[in-house]
């Protein structure tokens, strides 16, 4: 049982200079960081960052070419046995048996565990009630999510690997895999989550991990990695002239998308003032102006831009 | 051990409600017997077809459970990431492959008992079966069989893994003296039959239902051969994701 387990949760996950290669790829350079109970820390990266890969030797999937990972106090893969007690996982996709019942299934992962989840209520938690006697194949997209994280809750994880939790999933039943989210998290439970959707990780993120590269690049709290970042953002279907506007305003203009613009570096309001002037004076239309910190999506398109060719 | 009993029940409630692999383990040994059993048109000499059958479909029944049925059925687990997941549990590695067996032999022994009792209503002679033989026979091929479909399931993708256990299970039984003699082959081919598991198994089994040791020994230790050789290459080769 979990409570005869001398494990360390002043720290949930401890990753030390963690290299995975294939071959001669490196998939995972050297990356070192922490993720603490109570806390939801989400990795970003786009595809072939390495954040795969570090996960899967997080769960004790893959063994690391070099470098050290604890996980609750334990190595995942000398001491797996006592881990697999404690620890929740949610594959992307898969791990489930086609023929297998939505509730059986449940009621066959809570047994496995043994750490006394009820099924039924489980079941109804992740909102499957009415699905219980269903085959996996015949679920939809977004019920296999829930089944799946209801086999990661299954466990009554102190920690919980998540990944893509609401991928393919409609927008009622993301706000009820969020609110789970949260409640592990209030729960003290150590919450790790690997998704690409930046808008996902800005709703449920405390802390942020971005791999690149096989790298950590930026690592912090939500607000850090958004703050001291300030911009003002504008839309415009006029042509303009991104030099001639950064001189006059003495602040870098840059064209982030499509008839979107951004104001690196300042959320003044006489700034505002100066480039409603300049656009009146330049006969340019401008709307949509808005000031603040960047967004997380800003801020992973900068921190994982490929250099030009 | 309770664990062990939770994915017992599991493994045996999938294989309950998988159509296709019942067929396979129960639907094709039972017609085979019920068809070839009652129409003479085997060169089964003065023996009768019934009592000519029975051994060899009982060893086919063997291959059928413990290399296509859990070779196809571990290579989809694999492919689904079941295994992967289930690895994740504290269910570890050896009651997930203990459970698996214990399933395979509670199929076999389902197997033989509606077989025998098939070939009796049939009429087959029964009197002098050789019980340890039998247990024996069904103990090697088991482990033959199983680890030549696990060898294949820990490699091969899904669908290409599935089409590989059905072209050698169909081999292996035109070669095994299944359905005919065995002596009715050309001579090359005989002794290919008789180094083959399914008709080293085969002769095993004539012995257990003849009473008698027609084949000696000989079977039993190429069956013994591999079932050390095909478990080896299962360790070998076998990959869990």
């Amino acid at each position: 049982m979990s409570s005869t387990l001398q494990t360390s949760t002043s720290v949930g996950l401890s990753v030390s200079q963690l290299v995975i290669k294939y071959g001669d790829v490196t998939a995972v350079d050297h990356v070192s960081f922490t993720a603490q109970p109570g806390r939801i820390t989400v990795i970003l990266g786009p595809n072939g960052a390495g954040k795969t890969s570090t996960i899967e030797a997080c769960e004790g999937f893959l063994a690391p070419t070099s470098g050290s990972i604890q996980v609750l106090g334990l190595d995942p893969f000398l001491q797996r046995k006592q881990l697999n007690r404690l620890m929740g996982i949610m594959l992307q996709d898969g791990g489930i048996y086609p023929s297998a019942r939505v509730g059986e299934l449940v009621q066959q992962y809570c047994a496995l565990y043994g750490n006394g989840v009820d099924a039924n209520a489980l079941v109804a938690r992740v909102g499957l009630r009415n699905v219980a006697t269903t085959t996996y194949r015949r679920l939809s997209g977004g019920e296999k999510q829930r089944l799946s994280l209801a086999l990661a809750l299954a466990a009554h994880p102190e920690i919980i690997f998540l990944d893509e939790p609401t991928s393919g999933i409609d927008v009622n039943g993301r706000d009820l895999v969020r609110s789970i989210i949260r409640e592990l998290r209030d729960g003290g439970c150590c919450v790790i989550v690997a998704t690409h959707e930046l808008d996902e990780a800005e709703r449920i993120a405390d802390d942020v991990l971005v791999f690149h590269r096989g790298n950590v690049v930026a690592s912090g709290t939500l607000h850090e990695l958004r703050s001291g970042r300030e911009e003002i953002r504008f839309r415009s279907n006029s042509l303009i002239d991104v030099h001639s506007l950064s001189t006059t305003l003495g602040f870098m203009v840059e064209q982030t998308r499509q008839h979107e613009f951004t104001i690196a570096g300042t959320c003044d309001s006489r700034v505002i003032v100066q480039l409603t002037d300049w656009a009146k004076a330049n006969n340019v239309d401008i709307g949509d102006i808005g000031a603040g910190s960047q967004r997380l999506d800003d801020v992973f398109r900068r921190l994982t831009a490929e250099p030009a060719s | 051990m309770k664990l062990l009993r939770i994915q017992l029940a599991c493994e045996l409630r999938i294989l309950a409600r998988n159509g296709e692999q019942l067929l396979l383990i129960l639907g094709i040994p039972m017609l085979l017997l019920s068809f070839f059993g009652n129409v003479d048109i085997l060169p089964t000499g003065d023996q009768s077809s019934i009592n000519f059958l029975l051994p060899g479909i009982i060893a086919l029944a063997i291959m059928s459970t413990a290399m296509v049925s859990l070779g196809i059925a571990t290579g989809f687990e694999r492919s689904y990431l079941v295994l992967k997941r289930l690895g994740a549990t504290p269910l570890g590695v050896p009651r997930l492959v203990l459970a698996k067996a214990i399933s395979v032999l509670v199929v076999e022994m389902v197997q033989v008992i509606l077989l025998v009792g098939l070939a009796f209503l049939f009429g087959a002679d029964l009197g002098e079966l050789h019980l340890a033989k039998l247990i024996l026979g069904i103990a090697l091929g088991t482990l033959a069989f199983s680890g030549i479909g696990l060898s294949l399931a820990g490699r091969l993708r899904g669908e290409v893994n599935l089409a590989t256990q059905n072209a050698l299970y169909l081999v292996l039984l035109l070669v095994g003296g299944i359905v005919f003699p065995l002596q009715d082959l050309p001579s090359w081919l005989q002794w290919v039959g008789r180094m083959a598991p399914s008709g080293a198994l085969a002769d095993v089994m004539r012995d257990v239902f003849s009473g008698a040791s027609t084949y000696g020994t000989s079977s039993l230790v190429v069956l013994l051969g591999w079932a050390i050789a095909a478990q080896l290459s299962a360790f070998t080769f076998f990959r869990w994701n």
